[in-house]
C-alpha cells in the first residue's frame, strides 16, 4: 500500500529563515506518527504543509497520493485538521459548529446533521450541544476541535499540539479519545512537545532541530539508541554538584551535570547508587528511574534556551 | 460509507465550488445573532430621505434632470438607494470581514476543509450584496409608498442595486485584506462620507468646475446614484451602459484580488 505521506527534502523557506530545511520521511497508513521538537523547531510549519495550507518552497510531498500544490481541496477532503489554537465559531453554537463545517466538505444537511450527533456523543459533549461556545472549558474545546476534525471521516487526523494548556483528567480524556481512533485504524500525526504524550501515542516519531531531522525511530528504539536502560539523578546541593561530580566522573556511561542535580546514565542505576555511596558521596536526594523519551530529547535538542 | 466526496481541480486548488456552504454559515450566524443590528443600516437612508427630501424638498421644489423636471424628493431618493446599497455592502465586506480575518480565525478555518479561497471569496461577496438587496427592496418600497418612483422600470432598480452591492462588497473586501490594525480601517469613512456628499446625491455635479466633475465620475457612488435614477425616473440615458460596465469591472477586479490575497494570506 503506498504511504499515506511521502516527504523528500521538503523545504520552507520564509524570506530569511529556513523553518524547514530539507526533510524526508514516509507515514504508512494506519500509523501513529509523532513530530517531536523544541519551539521553533519547524514542527508545525511542517505540519501545516502537510494539511495543503502553505506552499513548500523546494522538494517533494505527496500527502494520499495527491499534489498539495494543485490538489489542496481534494487532499483536505481527506483530512481532519485540529490546530494548535482553537478557532471555534464563535457565532455558531456548540452543534451548529460540527454542522457547518460538515456542509464546507459538501456534506447534505442531514448527513452533517447525523454526524454531528455521533461526534457529540464521541466527545462527550452532547448535552452542551445548543451551548454557546466561548463559556465552554478549555478540555471541552479541545474535544470539540476534535469533533469537528472528524466531521468529514478523514482517512488522516493532524493534531497540532493537541493537549497542550489541558489540565491532567482532561489530557487523559483526550488520550482515551485519541487511541480509540487509533484503534479504527485513523492515520494520526501530531506534534507535540509532552515525551509522555508522544511515549503514549506515538508508533513512530522523528525529532526536528532547526528544521532539520535529529532522529527517527519508535519511542523504545530511540530511548535504546540515544539514552541508557535507567537513570541515576543524585542531588548534593547547587554548591557541591560540580565538586563531586568530578570524583565521580568514571561511574555510569555517561554523566551530565546541572545546576541542581547530577544525572548519571547507566544500565543498573542501584548499582552505580551503591557504588558512590560506598566512595562516601551520600547524596542529600537520589532517584533511579527508567530512561524516556525525555531524555533522548534533551541529548538530541540540547538543554539550552535557543529561541 | 464517508458522505464526503473529494472536489474535482478547480482554478488550481483556488476552489472546492462550494461557495454555497459559506453563505449558509453567514445566514446561520446572523440569525443566531445579530440580526436587529443589521436593521439599523436600513433606516439610515430612510432618515434622509425623510429629513432632505421632506424637508429641502419643500423649499426646492423640482429639479431639473436633462430637460425633465422632477420633484426634489423624486431627485434623492435613488441616490440614497444607490447609497443603501452601498452601505449595507460595505459594512459586511470590510468590518465584519476585518473580524473574521483576524480576530476570529474564521477564514484559516473555512480553508482547512475542501473549501478553496475563491470559494470564500464568492461567498463572503455574496452575503455582502444580500444584505444590500435586502435594504434595496425595502428602499425601494418606502419610495413607492411616497411617490417618489416614476417609472415601472424601477423594478430593475432591485438587479442595478445587487450589482452596485456585489462591486462594493468585492472592492470593500479587497481593501480589508490588507488591514491589520483598527486604525488603518479609520481610512474607511474617509472614502466613503466624501462619495456620499458628493456623487449628485443632493445636487447635479454640473455645480462644480469640470475638473472636479471628473474626480466624482471617477468614483464608483457617482455611476451608481446615476444608474438607479434613471431606472426610478425613466430618464435614460446611453451613459447606462457605462455605469453598468463600471460596477461589472469593479466586481471583477474584486474578486481576482480577494482570492489573491486570501491564497496570499493562508495557503502561502
Amino acid at each position: 500500500m503506498p504511504p499515506v505521506i511521502r516527504a523528500e527534502n521538503l523545504t520552507k523557506v520564509y524570506g530569511d529563515l529556513t523553518a524547514v530545511n530539507g526533510i524526508s520521511f514516509e507515514v504508512p497508513r494506519g500509523e501513529s506518527f509523532g513530530l517531536l521538537g523544541p519551539n521553533g523547531a519547524g514542527k508545525s510549519t511542517a505540519m501545516k504543509m502537510i494539511a495543503s495550507v502553505s506552499a513548500r518552497t523546494s522538494g517533494v510531498l505527496e500527502v494520499l497520493g495527491l499534489d498539495p500544490n494543485t490538489d489542496g481541496p481534494a487532499i483536505r477532503s481527506q483530512l481532519g485538521v485540529v490546530p494548535q489554537e482553537d478557532n471555534l465559531d464563535q457565532e455558531l453554537r456548540v452543534a451548529e459548529n460540527l454542522i457547518s463545517y460538515g456542509r464546507f466538505f459538501g456534506m447534505s444537511r442531514a448527513d452533517a446533521t447525523a454526524r454531528a450527533t455521533e461526534l457529540l456523543e464521541f466527545a462527550q459533549l452532547t448535552d452542551r450541544a445548543k451551548a454557546k461556545v466561548e463559556p465552554l472549558s478549555g478540555g471541552m474545546k479541545r474535544r470539540l476541535t476534535i469533533a469537528r476534525s472528524l466531521m468529514n471521516d478523514p482517512q488522516m487526523l493532524l493534531l497540532d499540539e493537541p493537549t497542550t494548556g489541558l489540565d491532567p483528567q482532561a489530557r487523559h480524556v483526550l488520550w482515551d479519545r485519541l487511541f480509540r481512533l487509533k484503534e479504527r485504524g485513523t492515520t494520526l500525526i501530531l506534534t507535540t512537545h509532552y515525551m509522555d504524550e508522544a511515549e503514549q501515542l506515538c508508533d513512530r516519531l522523528i525529532v526536528v532541530d532547526q528544521g532539520a531531522i535529529m532522529a527517527e525511530g519508535s519511542p523504545a528504539q530511540l530511548i535504546r539508541e540515544h539514552s541508557t536502560r535507567e537513570v541515576l539523578e543524585v542531588r548534593y546541593g547547587s554548591a557541591n554538584n560540580a565538586v563531586v561530580a568530578k570524583q565521580i566522573a568514571d561511574v555510569g556511561d555517561r554523566q551530565e551535570i546541572l545546576p541542581d542535580r547530577i544525572l548519571i546514565y547507566s544500565d543498573n542505576g542501584e548499582r552505580d547508587l551503591a557504588e558512590i555511596t560506598k566512595r562516601g558521596h551520600h547524596p542529600t536526594t537520589s532517584l533511579v528511574r527508567r530512561s524516556s523519551l525525555e531524555d533522548v530529547f534533551l541529548r538530541l535538542t540540547g538543554r539550552t534556551l535557543v529561541e | 460509507m464517508s458522505a464526503v466526496t473529494a472536489p474535482r481541480r478547480r482554478f488550481g486548488g483556488l476552489s472546492g465550488g462550494n461557495a454555497r456552504a459559506i453563505i449558509e454559515r453567514g445566514l446561520r450566524a446572523t440569525m443566531s445573532n445579530n440580526y436587529l443590528i443589521i436593521l439599523s443600516g436600513f433606516f439610515e437612508p430612510v432618515f434622509y430621505l425623510f429629513s432632505m427630501g421632506i424637508g429641502l424638498g419643500g423649499i426646492i421644489g423640482s429639479i431639473d434632470v436633462n430637460g425633465t423636471s422632477i420633484p426634489y424628493g423624486a431627485y434623492i431618493a435613488p441616490a440614497l438607494l444607490a447609497v443603501s446599497a452601498m452601505n449595507g455592502a460595505i459594512y459586511d465586506s470590510t468590518w465584519n470581514v476585518f473580524f473574521k480575518l483576524n480576530f476570529g480565525k474564521l477564514y484559516q478555518t473555512m480553508l482547512l476543509t475542501s473549501l478553496g479561497p475563491l470559494d470564500v471569496a464568492i461567498g463572503e461577496i455574496t452575503l455582502a450584496l444580500l444584505r444590500g438587496g435586502v435594504y434595496a427592496v425595502g428602499f425601494l418600497i418606502v419610495m413607492q409608498a411616497m411617490g417618489l418612483v416614476l417609472s415601472p422600470f424601477a423594478l430593475l432598480a432591485i438587479p442595478a442595486v445587487i450589482l452596485i452591492a456585489a462591486g462594493f462588497a468585492s472592492m470593500g473586501m479587497a481593501f480589508t485584506s490588507y488591514m491589520k490594525t483598527f486604525q488603518q480601517m479609520d481610512w474607511l469613512p474617509m472614502v466613503m462620507l466624501p462619495m456620499f456628499l458628493f456623487s449628485a446625491t443632493f445636487y447635479p455635479i454640473t455645480v462644480y468646475p469640470e475638473a472636479i466633475q471628473l474626480m466624482i465620475q471617477a468614483f464608483p457612488l457617482w455611476h451608481g446614484v446615476e444608474l438607479i435614477r434613471m431606472l426610478t425616473t425613466g430618464i435614460f440615458t446611453s451613459a447606462i451602459w457605462i455605469h453598468i460596465g463600471y460596477f461589472l469591472v469593479m466586481l471583477g477586479i474584486g474578486v481576482v484580488v480577494v482570492s489573491r490575497r486570501l491564497r496570499k494570506l493562508f495557503l502561502s
